[in-house]
């Protein structure tokens, strides 16, 4: 059984990738990525489509296993020890669609081993989601999927929280208010990854912005200006 | 702080999956279908004696209800498959064999509720009446259903990301189902014949069920975690 008792050492990365590399046959989506996160902040991964963002955030959450070089979260690299102290939202939902938004968190609160009945309708609600809606998830709008799938990554109070493009199809205004709650969550002491196509939506509350092409990280910057005007140099 | 109880996680499971199937009623209306073509058709192609049909009853129920398993076996990991919710279990700290134990009960429940609707019909069609001891009928149906699923349950899961998963299900499931397709026709003629015991071919069964699904449940955690 998977421990959740781990924590990073103070002073140290909470999280560390060293020469990974990810190949797909003969692709390799990942090119000896090496780098350090500290805790207790937010990253926006940014880049192309096919730049490797989403193999990372994958073989972060242990969802990939790396064809070479090693993932460390929390000082381990058995990421199943660390697994109940992770936040995982993918692309796609990862929701049953037959089921109601409360049926599929209660479901996946089962699987933490968590009180459903108390923790549920908290998440929903953080969100902005309405606990009492009986609608199956199939027929939510977009949105709605992407702020419960959000949710369900939510559900155990993780410590490090992985996102992956949670805004896209969500209005400016749902965007903009699961950036104030993805703030509040790193001020409360959590560390979130979030991969991006909407970096602007970002501006004022990533800690940092990591540029990533072909499979490597190639920069990392404080300031989306300055990441902004180095990304327009480099291109002409 | 959170920690996942095995036996939860399996109920859980469990009952989500009887949720899914009572909604969509994917699996149970094409696997009755199937099985129902199978006994009209048999019982049209040919027209046996009530004699000949003890002989061959054995045969001809285990083989629809395996080929009717089929269809569930191939449901029972495709809805998970959806959205990719199976990725949202492995980040999960629930164990592997909690899912591999609930989605096999699913299984033997959806093909059990078959067999009862179907076993009827297959007495009415063949003029069955068991000369042997029918409670071991009994006996042999829930050690050979379960020997069908948990064999069924882990092959579909490897054949899960297959790109022809469909076929790849039987061409892995009926080789290695033989022995155990071979012990529960035996029996069951054994029983509605009452030529010779069945107790054989039931003990067989019975250490095929606990070898296979000790193996399933020893593997399935790498085959859940692979890519």
């Amino acid at each position: 059984m998977p421990s959740a008792t781990l924590e990073p050492a103070p002073g140290h990365p909470i999280v560390s990738v060293a020469n990974l590399v990810k190949q797909f046959g003969r692709f390799a989506a990942l090119r000896g990525v090496t780098a350090e996160f500290a805790p207790d902040r937010l990253y926006a991964i940014l880049g192309d489509n096919g730049a490797g963002k989403t193999t990372l955030l994958r073989s972060l959450a242990g969802l990939s296993a790396p064809t070479r070089g090693t993932v460390s979260i929390m000082g381990t690299t058995n990421l199943r020890e660390v697994c109940a102290q992770l936040g995982y939202m993918a692309h796609p939902s990862l929701l049953y669609d037959e089921l109601s938004g409360m049926e599929n968190l209660r479901y996946f609160a089962r699987l933490y081993g968590i009180d459903s009945e108390q923790r549920c309708p908290e998440v929903i609600r953080a969100v902005n989601l309405d606990p009492a809606l009986e609608r199956s998830v199939g027929q939510y709008s977009q949105g709605m999927r992407q702020r419960l799938s959000l949710a369900r990554a939510l559900l155990n109070d993780p410590k490090i929280l992985m996102l992956d493009e949670p805004f896209s199809n969500v209005d400016a205004y749902s965007a903009r208010e699961m950036t104030h709650l993805l703030k509040s969550l790193r001020d409360q002491g959590k560390t979130i990854f979030v991969v991006t196509h909407q970096a602007a939506l970002l501006e004022g509350v990533a800690d940092e912005f990591v540029r990533m092409e072909a499979g490597q990280i190639v920069r990392r910057s404080r300031d989306l200006n300055l990441e902004r005007s180095l990304e327009a140099d480099l291109r002409g | 702080m959170t920690n996942a109880n095995p036996t939860g996680v399996t109920r859980a499971t469990l009952a989500k999956d009887l949720r899914l199937e009572w909604r969509s009623k994917d699996a149970i209306n094409s696997m009755l279908f199937f099985a129902l073509l199978v006994v009209v058709i048999f019982s049209f192609s040919f027209d046996p004696t009530a004699e000949e049909s003890r002989r061959i009853a054995g045969g001809l129920v285990w083989v629809a209800f395996l080929f009717a398993a089929v269809v569930a076996l191939n449901q029972t990991w495709a809805r998970e498959l959806r959205n990719q919710v199976l990725d949202a279990y492995r980040v999960s700290p629930a164990p592997a064999n909690s899912l591999f134990l609930a989605k096999a009960l699913g299984n033997f429940i959806f093909v059990a509720v078959l067999e009862a609707l179907m076993t009827p019909l297959f007495i009415v069609f063949y003029n069955l009446r068991a000369v042997g001891p029918p409670y071991q009928l009994l006996i042999v149906a829930i050690l050979g259903t379960w020997a069908l699923v948990v064999n069924g349950t882990f092959f579909a899961a490897i054949s899960l990301r297959t790109r022809s998963r469909e076929i790849m299900l039987p061409l892995l499931l009926f080789p290695i189902s033989i022995p155990a397709l071979l012990a529960m026709v035996e029996a069951t003629s054994s029983i509605l014949t009452g030529e010779f015991s069945a107790k054989f071919w039931i003990v067989l069964l019975v250490a095929y069920d606990v070898v296979f699904t000790m193996a399933s449940l020893f593997l399935f955690e790498l085959i859940l975690h692979a890519e």
